[in-house]
């Protein structure tokens, strides 16, 4: 289990790309600064997505990354922290 | 040589000489940043298949979302996209035929391979939906949504006699001064 705390969940599964990173951003955008969104993913693609989306985009930062089960995971967890 | 090594000419007039220097540092500097391109991403969207076009709106979208500036500029096939219908009214003999063979809407959009009259774009369709891909409509209405800006090219709009009244509305309408100015700008520029 994560260590990684957060202030808003988001339920992303069944959804594929580009819609995790779109609905994350929305939600995101609800945050306060420095709050984390916890998102959940079963796209593989998003691992990329959200690393690739922290990188580019200057207002939101990765905090962490997991999959569960660790074998053959079936669920990705994103931790999107709103820049403080 | 290091920094410690260099002998600054401390005189006045060896001052003014440095005064100068770092003034014409920090205009070409000034002109450096004044250059830099924005957070931007533009696109040419040439096509009509609605895999393409499907392609240019998924990267449209996600761009918007992690915080790009969006522009597409729509030209030739990719204006038969932006329709919502088809009106003949007006228009001369090659006008008409061009509209009548052409689609009338996204949901008439072919495939660019294994199209089959339309069956191919019919089965993709049905093969996005049962993988929960956003349709090609709800794709549009995202980018919207996130401040996509969507210009319809108004020679091609001409050429092919295609009428405002024909296409979607939140349109802006361009040449190709106005792609460059987005394009040149931007971090990233495609043609689909």
């Amino acid at each position: 289990m994560s260590e990684t705390p957060f202030d808003k969940v988001l339920d992303a599964s069944g959804l594929n790309c580009p819609m995790p990173v779109v609905k994350a951003r929305r939600e995101v955008r609800s945050l306060e600064p420095g709050q984390v969104l916890k998102v959940i993913s079963t796209d593989r693609g998003s691992v990329k997505d959200f690393q690739g989306w922290a990188k580019v985009d200057k207002k939101v930062d990765l905090v962490g990354q997991e999959s569960e089960p660790p074998e053959d995971p079936v669920t990705y967890i994103h931790y999107v922290q709103l820049a403080k | 040589m290091t920094v410690a090594d260099i002998k600054i000419d401390k005189t006045s007039a060896g001052l003014a000489v440095f005064e100068q220097r770092i003034a014409l540092l920090e205009s070409r500097l000034a002109e450096v940043e004044d250059n830099q391109p924005e957070d931007k991403v533009s696109m040419v969207v040439f096509s009509g298949e609605l895999d393409k076009v499907l392609a240019a709106f998924v990267i449209a979208t996600g761009a918007a979302a992690v915080g790009q500036e969006v522009s597409m500029f729509f030209t030739f096939w990719g204006l038969n996209a932006l329709k919502k219908q088809s009106k003949l009214a007006g228009k001369n003999v090659f006008e008409k035929m061009m509209g009548v063979m052409s689609p009338a809407g996204t949901e008439q959009l072919p495939v660019s391979k294994m199209n089959y009259f339309g069956v191919g774009a019919k089965m993709l369709r049905k093969m996005m939906k049962d993988k929960n891909v956003a349709s090609l409509e709800e794709m549009m209405e995202l980018a919207r949504e996130l401040g996509v800006k969507m210009v319809a090219c108004e020679m091609s709009k001409d050429v092919m006699g295609i009428r405002d009244e024909e296409l979607i509305d939140g349109l802006e309408s361009g040449g190709v001064a106005s792609f460059l100015g987005d394009s040149l700008t931007s971090k990233a520029s495609l043609f689909i």
